[in-house]
């Protein structure tokens, strides 16, 4: 009987999964593709428009993805940060805010310092790469905004991850 | 001995049964993973009534489903009681020697006016034939089921020795829905997860509830302005007050054991660090001083220093250091990741996630055992302890497919129960103090 009650309920949770899965794969963020190579032919001559943000190859990459417990920024990620930072330079009205995140492993209260440290390290790049930081603001939710909710190792390189996001372009 | 198994499977169907047909109303359903061979048996036996209505709780039930839960305790099924005594001169021994049952308990309902109920309860030893307890308990008869925690309580510290704390209550956050559609909810119920109340609802994120001494209070972290904040809530009117959202994170908040201060982590100042504040709003006192990820601090019980995580030697690990501040000691040396400190009243035994690899566990650190490590729960996700106010359980969080779920489990971790929200995810609970009356 308890063994036909737990049957029952992983039964209901795989339904439950196939629902969700279904949901996540229309909803799910940016692809973990190394960041296409791109060339700023037409941009590096002149200055960014906010139009650029939907257009460039570059700045539509709005998010940096991280290793497990690690903060630092890995090379592939240079040139998203460069083009960001650069966009930054040429519109001193534009504000960003940084949306530090972690996978699901470990404390959610830890996991908020941990999202921090993601969103100050591309705060200190973009800065590096003549950024203000009076127009980067930066916030860390830590696990509780996951971008895939399985639990594997997939998953969990799709939430480590900070996120651009343009609060005046 | 094979016997005695299969009446124990019946009663584990029994108390599931009975707890999935609540659970339908309440949100919650309840199953023992893991019974104790060594466990005390226990009859309760149906209470009698001697005028009125029934009862609308089966108040021995009800006692009965505490005692099994604690693991220290083993109640007759409902369908093995063979007798009905409703006092203790009504009671034939011999039956319950039969049975092999050590206590037993008998009891009746009385009508005491103006809504109210009386419960008059007695516990026998069985062999010595011996009335341990006699009491009556008086209630409202809308609130019977914590006339019946109550009972319980009685009933456990008589035999064990220590409070019981059946009649308290647990705090809990819920996530029900996906992505941008998330509602989320802190929910305050009793501590068998029955009569959950909402206590604020939010479009975002919402953890780390805590406590005040008194039980009047919660602190708890909410992300609705967009960043985190915290707030302290009074759960009886539902007035709250924004305590700290300054710039950084706001959070991990913890009363001290006498209410008048609340630890937290803050990181206005650059990376985050413990400060002591006061809840009345009034001034900040900075306990660390690090680079590091100083997070998640629980109080000593005597209220004089803190134990935290903090990352300052590379991997999350706990350390102590005083309320007022200085150099904090480290305390952890197993595992690769220690973090989330509860305390046990005592101040004994302090629980903590402990993460090895993949795999993040409940775990015990004991100082009256020489900083022994002992595992109270399988993994691989589980985390957020909190020890019940006479550190008999601990509550933690952990997932089952894609949902959080909480357990209950026994400090001695043989006993783990399950307490599953029917939709969403549960997390972040927070066992409350003894209830003042």
């Amino acid at each position: 009987m308890n063994a036909t009650v737990r049957i029952t309920f992983a039964a209901l949770m795989c339904v439950g999964l196939a629902a969700c899965a279904k949901k996540q794969e229309v909803k799910t963020a940016p692809p973990e593709a190394p960041p296409e190579a791109v060339t700023q032919s037409t941009t590096t001559a002149g200055a960014y428009t906010p139009a650029d943000l939907d257009t460039d190859a570059c700045l539509r990459q709005r998010v940096v993805y991280f290793d497990f417990d690690k903060s630092d920024i890995k090379p592939e990620f240079q040139q998203i940060i460069a083009c960001h930072a650069k966009y930054l330079r040429d519109r001193p009205m534009a504000r960003m805010t940084l949306e530090g995140n972690t996978d699901e492993r470990g404390t959610r209260e830890y996991n908020l310092g941990l999202g921090e440290r993601r969103g100050n390290a591309v705060m200190s790049a973009l800065e590096a790469d003549g950024a203000s930081a009076s127009q980067i603001n930066v916030v860390s939710y830590g696990e509780e905004r996951p971008v895939c909710r399985e639990h594997n190792e997939d998953c969990w390189s799709k939430n480590r991850r900070a996120e651009i996001v343009y609060t005046a372009k | 001995m094979r016997n005695r198994k299969s009446l124990f499977a019946l009663l584990l169907l029994v108390c599931t049964g009975l707890l999935a047909g609540h659970a339908s109303a309440q949100g919650l359903t309840v199953q023992i993973v893991n019974g104790v061979p060594s466990a005390i048996p226990i009859a309760v036996v149906p209470f009698g009534q001697t005028a009125g209505p029934p009862p609308s709780t089966d108040i021995a039930d009800v006692v009965r489903m505490d005692l099994n839960r604690c693991g220290k305790f083993r109640s007759l099924a409902r369908n093995e009681i063979v007798e009905t005594p409703t006092t203790g001169a009504e009671i034939k021994f011999p039956t319950w020697q039969q049975l092999k049952q050590d206590y037993i308990v008998v009891g009746r309902t009385s009508d005491a006016g103006n809504g109210a109920l009386r419960a008059d309860f007695e516990l026998w030893d069985v062999n010595k034939q011996q009335r341990l307890l006699g009491l009556s308990i008086t209630g409202q008869g809308s609130d019977l089921r914590r006339v019946a925690h109550q009972i319980a309580d009685q009933i456990y510290q008589k035999i064990i020795g220590v409070r019981g704390a059946f009649d308290t209550r647990i705090a809990y956050v819920t996530a029900v829905g996906v992505g941008q559609n998330t509602q989320y909810a802190l929910i305050i119920a009793d501590s068998d997860g029955y009569n959950p109340q909402t206590v604020v609802r939010s479009r975002e994120p919402l953890l780390s509830p805590a406590w005040s001494p008194d039980g009047s209070k919660l602190a708890y972290v909410s992300f609705e302005h967009g960043n985190s904040a915290i707030y302290v809530q009074d759960i009886t009117t539902g007035s709250r007050r924004l305590l700290s959202n300054k710039r950084g994170i706001n959070g991990a908040p913890r009363f001290s054991p006498d209410g008048r201060r609340l630890a937290v982590s803050l990181s206005f100042e650059g990376n985050p660090e413990i400060y002591v504040m006061d809840p009345e709003g009034g001034a900040l006192t900075r306990v660390t001083n690090s680079l590091a990820i100083d997070t998640e601090p629980d109080w000593t019980p005597d209220g004089a220093s803190l134990v935290f995580t903090s990352d300052r030697s590379g991997k999350p690990q706990l350390y102590q250091v005083s309320a007022a501040g200085g150099a904090p000691q480290r305390l952890t040396f197993q595992g690769q990741y220690n973090a989330d400190a509860s305390i046990s009243y005592d101040g004994t035994k302090i629980a903590m996630v402990q993460g090895n690899g993949n795999v993040y566990r409940i775990a015990i650190m004991d100082k009256s055992l020489g900083d022994q490590v002992k595992f109270v729960s399988p993994g691989s996700l589980d985390e957020s302890p909190s020890f019940a106010p006479n550190a008999s359980m601990l509550l933690y969080a952990s997932t089952e497919g894609p949902h959080g779920v909480l357990y209950a489990v026994s400090a001695d971790g043989r006993v783990r129960q399950r307490l599953v929200l029917s939709d969403g995810d549960v997390r972040e609970p927070a066992w409350g103090p003894y209830r003042q009356h």
